[in-house]
């Protein structure tokens, strides 16, 4: 009798330790489909029947993969935030990869140029008597 | 700017301007339906296997060839699609003897949701399921609901972009049957 209590509350414990999903985990990761904004911000009916559709989901246990397997089931790719990576819409993974790799090539150019900048002589070298005199029109300044 | 850095970014920003608009071109609603409708013409109506809704398999318009279709767009979730439906419904019953039917298409639902709708508005006329709008898209849907009349050679005869009503109906459907 003692084992068997032990065993449930040891089963008991792990699944209190089991994060369980919750609405506001899959909202942000889930467009509505009508409005094509994301279903965390959306007030549209169709959004509030994704999130009712969400919840009985919960419900049921299921993790949050398996509920946006469930949506994309119900109302296509188009249902999931994340752009999908094929045909043209690889375009919007690729663009900002792009851009950034651009910006990254731009900056260093430029820092390149800087530093060559930085490290050319100022002027043309002072022929020998007008540096003796310089020498000598600065020392007087430092007495 | 250096002209050995001034092309590739004019290049650049000229392919990503490119980029957009063809984006924002391709995701823009298709009006050709509705311009060649106001001329006059009628426009073969698309035709896409879709799955039958509360029902094993796959329909489609192309079954139905042969007799006038209203082809209906809704969802449970849109109040103007819950309020045209009782007329839908007694417009099917009027026109199933003459060899017509009302069609449902319906758009980005719960598929539990709009079989309990059905349910409760006691709605006889089949549906079929375009769960990501991908059918919609071709025949230029950009809103719920919206209706349109096919006639006996599978052509788009007339398109409501909204609720329909019975004076819409009598003026475009009764010609047809």
């Amino acid at each position: 009798m003692r084992l068997l209590v032990a065993c449930l509350l040891i089963l008991g414990l792990t699944a209190a330790a089991e994060p369980q999903t919750t609405l506001p985990d899959v909202e942000d990761e889930v467009m509505c489909v009508e409005c094509r904004t994301a279903l965390n911000i959306s007030t549209a009916p169709v959004a509030d029947q994704e999130r009712a559709f969400i919840r009985a989901r919960i419900a049921e246990g299921m993790t949050k993969e398996e509920i946006k397997a469930a949506l994309v089931e119900e109302y296509g790719p188009d249902v999931l935030a994340e752009p999908p990576s094929e045909g043209f819409d690889i375009a919007a993974w690729l663009v900002p990869a792009a851009l950034v790799a651009l910006a990254a090539l731009g900056i260093a150019l430029m820092a390149r140029r800087w530093r060559r900048t930085e490290a050319a002589p100022a002027g043309p070298e002072l022929d020998p008597d007008d540096a003796r005199r310089l020498d000598a029109e600065l020392s007087a300044f430092d007495r | 700017m250096r002209p050995r850095v001034y092309w590739p970014v004019v290049i650049a920003a000229a392919a990503l301007v490119a980029l957009l608009t063809y984006g924002v071109a391709s995701n823009g609603p298709d009006t050709s339906i509705d311009e060649r409708l106001a001329d006059g013409e009628r426009v073969e109506a698309p035709v896409q296997d879709l799955p039958r809704l509360g029902a094993e398999g796959t329909g489609s318009l192309a079954e139905h060839k042969g007799k006038v279709v209203v082809l209906n767009v809704w969802a449970s979730w849109c109040p103007p699609c819950v309020s045209e439906m009782p007329l839908l419904q007694r417009t099917h019953e009027k026109i199933s003897p003459r060899g017509a039917l009302v069609l449902g298409i319906d758009t980005q639902d719960a598929q539990e949701d709009a079989l309990k709708f059905l349910r409760e508005k006691e709605i006889e006329f089949p549906s079929l399921r375009d769960r990501d709008r991908e059918y919609g898209r071709e025949l230029g849907v950009t809103g719920y609901p919206e209706t349109f009349l096919i006639d006996r050679e599978g052509r788009i005869a007339a398109a409501r972009r909204g609720p329909v009503t019975q004076a819409w109906l009598d003026e475009h459907l009764e010609p047809l049957l």
